[in-house]
C-alpha cells in the first residue's frame, strides 16, 4: 500500500473511532428521550424501534398533569429549583468572601485553611449523612426544604471556595491598588472593582454548585419525608418504585431532570476541566 | 497570590501596632490585619458546623448505641456508650467482607476501565480534525451531564429483561458465538438485576459511561499543553507511536494522571446513587457496598442502628483518607510551586 492510501485509511479509521465514541456516549441519552416520546406499543416490544414514529406527547403530558405520585411534576421541579437556587445564592456569598481572603491576603492560617478545604472534600458526604440527619432532626429542620438548603450550602462550599480563589487571583491587583490610591474605601474597591471582574468566575462556580445540588440524591432522600417536598431525584426514585412499568413516564421525567444540567454543562464546559483538575471533588 | 497590596496598605501599621491602623483603613473601622479573618469567618463557620462537627459526631456516634429513642425531637434518651462494640459487629459481620469486596472490586475495575477508555478517547480527540473533535466532545458531554439518578434509570431501562436494547443486541450475535462466550444463545427475558455479579456489571458500564468524558477532556487539555516541537524531534529520531507515548506523552502528563487516578478512586469508592437505584433500595444485601450498607443500617429498617451505620462510615472514610493522602500531598506540592 502506498503511503498516501495508508494515510487516508488511517484518517478514516480515526474518524470511525470518533463516531463510535460519539454513539456510545449519546445513545443512552438519545434512548431516554426517544422512549419518552414513544407510544406504549413501541416501548414494550422486543424489537428495536429506532425512532418514535409518530412521536407521542402522551407521557410528557401525563407527568405534567397526572404526575408522579399524586402530584404533577411541576411540584418537584419547583422544589429542586428552590433548593438549588437558595443553596447557590447563600453559598456564593460565603464562597466569595472566603475566596477573596485566601487569594488576596497572606495570613497565618491561610495554608491550614486551604488544606482543610481539601481534606473535608475527601470525606465522603454519605458518611456525614448520619450525623447531619440527627443534627437536622434535633434543630427541627427535618422534612423541611430549609434543612436541605442548609446542608447543600455546606456540601458545596469547600469546592466553591477552592475554585473561586483561582478566579480572584487572576484579577490583576493593580486595579484595586489604583482604586485604593484614588481614595476608594475597602468596600467600594471590592464592590466596584473586584466584584465585576470576578463575576464570570462566580457564575461558573455557581453553576457547578447548582448542578451538584440539583443532582444530590442521598440527603434529599433522607432529610425529606413529605412527598410534596421531594426534589426531582427522589421523585424519580419514587416513580420507579411506584410504577416500575411506566417506562414512558419515567423517561419523560428523567429527560426533564436532565435538560437544565445539559444546558448548564454546555455553558461552562470549557472552564470545567481546569476547575476540577485544579484540585477538588465533585459532589 | 502574593500579598504586596496588603503590605502596602498595612505595612506601616505593623511597625506601629498601637495605632491599629484606624486612620488608614478608609471606609471600615477594621484593622487591616483582621480583614482576611473577617472575610473568612462566615465560610469557616459554615464548614465547621456542617462538615467538621458532623465528622467529629460521626466518630463519637460510632462508639454509642444510637437508635430511634436517641434521635427523637422531644427529650431524646441519652445514647449508651458501648466502646468498640459497633466496630466489632462491623468486622465480624459477613456483610463487611462482601461489602468491602464489592467496594474494592468495583472501584478497581471501574477506575481502570475509566482511565483506559478516557485516555484513549483523549488521544483520539487530539488526533481528530477540529470539526470532528468538537462533534465528539459535544457527544461525550451528554453522557457526562446526565444526573446520576437519570444515569441509573436509563441503564436499567437499556438492560431491561424484556424490552431492553442490551438483550436485543445480544440476540443479534450468531448463536454459536453467543453460546461459546456466554453459554447460551437466547437472551430474551434475560434478567440482569437479580444476580449481584450482573448487577455490578451494569453498574460498572453505567459509571464508566458517565465518567470517561471527564478523563478524556482532561487528557486532551493536558496533551494540548505539550509543545509540538517535542513530537517533531521524536519523529526525526525515528521514534514510533508507542515509544513516543511512553517516553514523552506519559511522563509529561504524569501529574494530570495522578490527580485523575485519585479523583476517580474517591468517586468510585463511595458510589451510592446509581447502586441504590439499580439494586432497588436496601433489600438486596448481597449487593451492598460500604456506603449502601452504612445507609441500610442507619435508615433501611424499622429499627435504625445509627451507631453501627456511623462505624461503617468511619471505616469507609479511613480507607479513603489513606488513599487520598497521596493526592493531598500532590496538591499541596503544586500549590507551593504556583507560589
Amino acid at each position: 500500500m502506498n503511503p498516501l492510501a495508508r494515510r487516508r485509511l488511517g484518517r478514516i479509521a480515526l474518524n470511525a473511532a470518533g463516531v463510535a465514541v460519539f454513539l456510545f456516549a449519546v445513545f443512552p441519552v438519545y434512548w431516554m428521550v426517544a422512549t419518552a416520546f414513544k407510544p406504549n406499543d413501541q416501548i414494550f416490544t422486543t424489537s428495536f424501534i429506532p425512532f418514535p414514529s409518530p412521536p407521542s406527547l402522551d407521557h410528557v403530558q401525563r407527568v405534567f398533569t397526572k404526575g408522579v405520585g399524586e402530584l404533577p411534576i411541576w411540584q418537584y421541579l419547583l422544589n429542586s429549583t428552590l433548593v438549588a437556587l437558595s443553596a447557590v445564592v447563600l453559598g456564593a456569598v460565603f464562597a466569595l468572601l472566603a475566596a477573596t481572603a485566601v487569594a488576596r491576603f497572606r495570613f497565618r492560617f491561610r495554608t491550614s485553611f486551604l488544606i482543610l478545604l481539601l481534606i473535608v472534600q475527601m470525606v465522603p458526604a454519605e458518611a456525614l449523612l448520619i450525623p447531619l440527619f440527627t443534627m437536622v432532626k434535633r434543630i427541627g429542620l427535618y422534612d423541611q426544604l430549609l434543612g436541605l438548603i442548609v446542608v447543600n450550602v455546606g456540601l458545596t462550599l469547600p469546592f466553591s471556595v477552592w475554585m473561586l480563589r483561582t478566579f480572584v487571583a487572576a484579577v490583576p491587583k493593580e486595579l484595586e491598588e489604583a482604586a485604593w490610591i484614588d481614595g476608594a474605601g475597602r468596600f467600594t474597591t471590592f464592590w466596584r472593582v473586584l466584584f465585576p471582574l470576578v463575576a464570570p468566575g462566580l457564575v461558573t462556580t455557581s453553576i457547578f454548585a447548582f448542578i451538584t445540588t440539583w443532582n444530590e440524591f442521598v440527603f434529599a432522600l433522607t432529610l425529606i419525608n413529605d412527598q410534596g417536598k421531594y426534589t426531582m431525584p427522589v421523585a424519580l426514585k419514587f416513580f420507579v418504585g411506584q410504577r416500575s412499568t411506566d417506562w414512558g413516564g419515567i423517561m419523560a421525567a428523567s429527560t426533564l431532570m436532565t435538560i437544565p444540567v445539559l444546558v448548564f454543562f454546555l455553558l461552562v464546559q470549557r472552564r470545567m476541566v481546569s476547575g476540577l483538575v485544579a484540585g477538588a471533588v465533585k459532589g | 497570590m502574593t500579598d504586596t497590596s496588603t503590605l502596602a496598605r498595612g505595612g506601616a501599621d505593623t511597625s506601629a501596632p498601637s495605632r491599629r491602623g484606624r486612620k488608614r483603613a478608609r471606609g471600615s473601622g477594621l484593622p487591616p490585619k483582621a480583614v482576611p479573618y473577617v472575610l473568612l469567618l462566615p465560610g469557616f463557620l459554615v464548614i465547621a458546623v456542617l462538615l467538621l462537627y458532623p465528622m467529629y459526631q460521626m466518630v463519637e456516634m460510632s462508639f454509642h448505641k444510637v437508635g430511634l429513642r436517641q434521635i427523637k425531637a422531644v427529650n431524646p434518651a441519652p445514647a449508651d456508650f458501648i466502646g468498640v462494640d459497633n466496630y466489632e459487629s462491623v468486622l465480624s459481620s459477613p456483610l463487611f467482607w462482601s461489602s468491602l469486596r464489592n467496594t474494592v472490586v468495583f472501584a478497581l475495575v471501574t477506575v481502570a476501565l475509566t482511565l483506559l477508555l478516557g485516555t484513549l478517547v483523549g488521544l483520539l480527540l487530539n488526533k481528530l480534525g477540529p470539526k470532528m473533535s468538537t462533534f465528539v466532545v459535544v457527544g461525550i458531554m451528554a453522557a457526562w451531564a446526565t444526573p446520576p439518578t437519570a444515569q441509573a434509570i436509563v441503564w436499567k431501562w437499556l438492560f431491561d429483561s424484556d424490552a431492553g436494547v442490551a438483550n436485543w443486541m445480544l440476540n443479534l450475535l450468531p448463536d454459536g458465538l453467543s453460546r461459546l462466550l456466554f453459554g447460551h444463545s437466547d437472551w430474551s427475558g434475560q434478567p440482569w438485576f437479580n444476580d449481584t455479579s450482573t448487577l455490578y456489571f451494569v453498574l460498572i458500564v453505567a459509571v464508566v459511561w458517565a465518567s470517561f468524558p471527564f478523563i478524556a477532556v482532561s487528557v486532551l487539555a493536558g496533551l494540548k499543553s505539550i509543545p509540538s516541537e517535542l513530537y517533531e524531534a521524536a519523529k526525526m529520531d525515528g521514534s514510533g507511536a508507542v515509544t513516543t507515548f511512553r517516553r514523552i506523552t506519559f511522563p509529561l502528563l504524569k501529574p494530570v494522571f495522578s490527580v485523575l487516578v485519585v479523583l476517580s478512586i474517591i468517586w468510585d469508592f463511595k458510589v451510592f446513587t446509581q447502586l441504590y437505584l439499580l439494586a432497588g433500595g436496601t433489600t438486596n444485601r448481597d449487593a451492598f457496598n460500604l456506603s449502601l450498607w452504612s445507609y441500610a443500617e442507619a435508615f433501611g429498617g424499622s429499627s435504625p442502628k445509627l451507631g453501627l451505620g456511623a462505624a461503617i462510615a468511619v471505616v469507609l472514610t479511613v480507607i479513603l483518607l489513606l488513599i487520598t493522602l497521596v493526592y493531598v500531598r500532590q496538591i499541596v506540592k503544586t500549590e507551593d510551586d504556583i507560589r
